[in-house]
């Protein structure tokens, strides 16, 4: 049976959650969009406040917070800005395959790097791999003492200022997804670089970019759990990121519908609020019932994994429910604020564009569904 | 060293909307927060205690709900919470209560600073503080904001109408601060779990052995409230008139005078 | 013999008297005619006969300490002089100045004369029920008022806001002045006065936080304008604010745009100057307190929202608001 309650303590860490975004997110949100820098002053904030190493275990320093905790608190974060959340989860993110995987002194490393403020990132896509994931050419060349990085990542975000990078290459180049291997690699070691930034439509405050490895040597010590086991320790972790992804979508539809209640009661046409017109009563309306049913899928999904039965379809369902719902709730807030709602002006139309790329990341909708529809007809 | 922060649960009064048929305020809905400048009480004594070691303690009397307050304290980095609550206690003045947190204080014992926050934004008297510090016999530096600690003194900013005092207190001592002092910091996610997990002291009455019945509650109170009316401020969308500019901006400040 | 209404005469750091204690005084006069008892004013400090001898020709009676001890206000010896001479005078009734040093002094007092003590009062009366003084306050940051008694201990005391009651012409009393002594019993002073500074002035520039916040738009007309209403937010202590308007035109920073990105303020009171008030604007203005709308347009779109209207120039509207505002601060302030 899943909780679709919250304990006080949820409600108190969602309180907070607002209180922070209210203060340090919101106002500035338009203005880190507009020049696409990630806004350092509130990350510091956080890091201090313990939220990028919260889900580590107590005895490394963190807060022990479970998944359904954790989405509960990047839904409300992400009504304020998506692109925080997305620089904050892609650290966790990142630092996931080390506490499935990694060897105490991994972990323990992680958990310094990001409690002091620092970003880690995730590198497994390539330009020629995506949503086929296995078809990484990122080779990794065993040698004397550790191994020989050679590739190119792209769409890694946090790659720019990233300490710390988690990444997947080839060990076995012939064996497909049973001859890849994952690396913890420092961003100082030789080799390292990183290339471009990408402009792009929404989550424009996150830092997206290339990340090369031209013949950057690890030590032994920095391949993460067994050899060859990388691709499977790739999908676990986005099993559980979906999650947040779902967690984060319901978040910005829920930011774009309260703000549209707080407009349409404000907005007067024909010497009325437009709240009191049954066109806008019953957009507001279907606006709720799908963050609602969103948010109650992600809690299905994040109170499986957190009982050890991590579904991946439900976690799929979810991320593709919640995004393509985010989408079409932000759009619809578009619409109800007018020719507003397409100004820079209101909070709603950059909710729209950063919606879009939860129906693409983290696997697309549509591979999404593949993998969905394959579940039921096998 | 040991310090008290002593805190108050209010209603956020920014959210309190006067019902205009009613005369009465809306309190329902209104969030319930640890009153600002007790946080900025909290964040004092923190400092403190990062700067010069010690061990915080924070009390706050109220109804069973106000444990909220002391864990988000608790989650700031204060190291015991103390709740006060009876309902014997329902009604007191700033003398009845501030003569309960003495008993408090006298019971916790040991302490060589106390920090309250300047005034609470419902009740808006800023008397608990000094009252305090009569009952307990103990000195008092009001208004504070800034502060130092300089050995076994410490020397603090007082802010006056036009002028800053400096002053130096010897220890034990009640300082009352105002919200230039600090920033209050948000609370830590690992010690908000703890302070979920932890049970909260609970002292009523009973806890009390020496405690005078005749000084707490309502009975206890040398003031009473013979009666209150909400205060509509005319909002009437009101055109201002005056011969010239001059004298309509007269007319304004007779109208927000007692905002001002 | 009478009783006495008390008026606490309290002396700035250059010690002078400071305004609020002489419209206490006429506060007080009107009480105690009413009450039939005597006014009496309380002084304390160092060589000050001549502040003495001037709240004399006020009162019926002044009661000194001059005494080199009292130089500076110091919350201990305060308050045992205090209280002592309560002890010795038994008034019914003491008004002091709620200043910051009055708000120091008050709860010592009450609290170990064991009676009642109500904070910040706007006004004063007589309860015709019981014959005490009503002390009216506002609670619940102005919210609320309140009617507060103090029915059965004495004496009552209160601490009044400042520049709430006119200074009236009183009529002349020339008083007797009594001159007290404290005797050298009193224990250690545990917090010894260092030195005064002059206060530094902070802007307020976090828009969400401001008390008040005065906000241009348009009809400002360029950078000079924003530097009028800049001295209007200095005088209230707020925050100047601007539309995207005025934002785009380069008068002002965007940090002090309201309504940006749904960015919401909430002052006491917000001055929307020259701001045609798009509803951009106006979204995020509704949780103010009151709004004060100035403009030359009388059809302008901000006074649908505005609780006050001032239909004008705003070039010559704030100017004289900061100069009748000032007055009023001056008024309340103690010189």
């Amino acid at each position: 049976m899943s909780d679709f309650y919250m304990t006080e303590l949820q409600k108190e860490l969602v309180a907070v959650m607002k209180e922070f975004g209210e203060k340090e997110l919101k106002p500035f949100a338009g203005y880190y969009d507009e020049i696409a820098e990630f806004p350092m002053d509130a990350y510091k904030k956080a890091v201090k406040m313990g939220l990028s190493r919260m889900t580590f275990p107590v005895e490394y320093g963190g807060a022990g917070i479970d998944h359904k905790t954790h989405a509960m608190m990047m839904e409300e974060l992400a009504k304020y800005d998506a692109s925080f959340v997305n620089g904050l989860s892609a650290t966790v993110l990142a630092a996931l395959p080390v506490r499935l995987a990694g060897r105490t002194e991994q972990i323990e490393q992680m958990v310094t790097v990001i409690g002091n403020g620092g970003f880690a990132a995730f590198a497994l896509t390539e330009a020629n791999a995506g949503s086929d994931a296995a078809s990484i050419r990122t080779t990794a060349e065993k040698v004397d003492g550790g191994y020989i990085l050679n590739g190119s990542k792209c769409f890694i975000t946090n790659g720019n200022i990233a300490d710390i990078y988690v990444v997947f290459a080839k060990t076995e180049p012939e064996k497909g997804t049973r001859g890849i291997s994952a690396f913890l690699v420092e961003r100082n070691r030789e080799g390292v670089s990183v290339g471009k930034h990408e402009n792009k439509m929404g989550l424009r405050a996150a830092s997206t970019s290339d990340v090369i490895f031209d013949h950057v040597f690890v030590p032994e010590e920095s391949l993460i759990g067994q050899e060859n086991r990388g691709f499977k320790l790739a999908m676990q972790t986005l099993n559980y990121s979906r999650i947040e992804c779902a967690a984060v979508a319901t978040g910005i539809a829920q930011g774009a519908l309260e703000a549209c209640i707080t407009y349409a009661k404000e907005r007067n046409t024909f010497g009325k609020p437009i709240a009191s017109l049954q066109a806008i009563q019953f957009m507001l309306a279907d606006m709720e019932i799908q963050v609602q049913a969103a948010r109650a899928l992600t809690w299905q999904a994040a109170d499986l994994a957190d009982r050890d039965m991590i579904n991946p379809e439900i976690s799929s369902c979810a991320k593709t429910f919640a995004s393509d719902m985010a989408m079409k709730v932000t759009t619809d807030a578009v619409q109800i604020f007018g020719g507003y709602g397409y100004s820079k002006e209101f909070p709603v139309e950059k909710m729209m564009r950063d919606a879009k790329i939860y129906q693409i990341f983290e696997g697309t909708n549509q591979i999404q569904r593949v993998v969905i529809s394959g579940n039921l007809l096998k | 060293m040991k310090i008290v922060v002593c805190i108050k649960q209010v209603p956020d009064t920014t959210e309190i909307r006067i019902d205009p048929v009613t005369n009465t305020l809306i309190r329902a809905g209104v969030p319930s927060i640890i009153n600002p400048a007790d946080m900025n009480a909290i964040e004092a004594a923190v400092q403190l205690k990062e700067k010069h070691g010690g061990h915080i303690t924070v009390v706050t009397m109220g109804p069973p709900q106000a444990a909220k307050a002391l864990r988000y304290a608790l989650s700031m980095g204060a190291d015991e919470a103390i709740l006060v609550s009876d309902r014997t206690f329902g009604g007191s003045d700033t003398y009845a209560t501030s003569y309960i947190l003495s008993q408090t204080l006298k019971k916790i014992g040991n302490f060589d600073l106390i920090f309250c926050g300047k005034q609470a934004i419902d009740g808006d008297t800023g008397q608990v503080g000094p009252e305090l510090a009569e009952h307990m016999g103990i000195s008092q530096v009001t208004f504070v904001s800034g502060l130092e600690m300089s050995g076994e003194k410490i020397s603090a900013v007082r802010s006056l109408e036009d002028v800053s005092e400096t002053v130096e207190a010897s220890l034990p001592v009640v300082i009352t601060v105002m919200d230039e002092l600090n920033t209050p910091r948000y609370p830590e996610i690992s010690r908000m779990v703890k302070a979920y997990a932890t049970e909260i002291t609970v002292w009523g009455v009973d806890a009390f052995e020496a405690i005078d019945k005749t000084k707490i509650g309502l009975k206890g109170s040398p003031t009473s409230v013979k009666k209150t009316f909400a205060h509509a401020i005319e909002k009437e969308n009101m055109e201002i008139t005056g011969e010239s500019d001059e004298a309509k901006a007269a007319v304004m400040v007779q109208y927000l005078k007692t905002i001002l | 013999m009478k009783s006495e209404v008390w008026v606490y005469t309290e002396l700035g750091y250059d010690k002078s008297i400071k305004k609020v204690s002489r419209e206490l005084l006429s506060a007080a006069a009107r009480l105690a005619e009413k009450t039939e008892e005597e006014l009496v004013a309380v002084i304390f400090g160092y060589e000050i006969e001549k502040e003495s001898s001037e709240i004399a020709r006020y009162a019926d009676k002044v009661i000194m300490i001059d005494d080199r001890r009292f130089n500076y206000y110091g919350t201990e010896r305060y308050t045992d002089a205090f209280t002592k001479l309560i002890r010795k005078y038994k008034p019914s009734t003491i008004l002091i100045g709620a200043t910051a040093n009055g708000r120091d002094l008050a709860p010592r007092v009450a609290c170990r004369m064991g009676t009642g003590l109500t904070a910040d009062c706007t006004g004063l009366d007589i309860d015709e029920e019981s014959g005490k003084v009503a002390w009216i306050r506002p609670a619940f940051g102005g919210k609320l008022m309140a009617t507060i008694l103090c029915p059965d201990r004495y004496p009552q005391i209160g601490t009044i806001r400042p520049g709430v009651f006119e200074k009236t012409e009183l009529p002349e009393k020339n008083g007797k002045i009594i001159h007290e002594t404290f005797d050298d019993t009193a224990p250690e002073v545990r917090v010894v006065h260092l030195d005064f500074q002059e206060k530094k002035l902070e802007n307020i520039v976090n828009l969400s936080e401001a008390e008040f916040i005065v906000s241009g738009g348009r009809g400002v007309g360029g950078k000079e304008g924003f530097e009028k209403l800049k001295e209007l937010a200095d005088v209230l202590g707020g925050s100047i604010g601007a539309s995207r308007a005025a934002v785009d035109s380069g008068w002002i920073g965007h940090e002090y745009q309201v309504g940006q990105t749904g960015q919401s303020v909430k002052p006491k009171v917000y001055f929307a100057c020259g701001i045609s008030g798009a509803v951009q604007h106006t979204v995020a203005i509704t949780k103010s307190d009151i709004i004060v709308a100035i403009n030359q347009d009388k059809n302008a779109d901000v006074f649908k929202v505005a609780d006050y209207k001032i239909i004008g120039d705003l070039h010559t509207v704030i100017p004289a608001l900061t100069k009748e505002i000032k007055q009023l601060k001056l008024k309340k302030e103690n010189q």
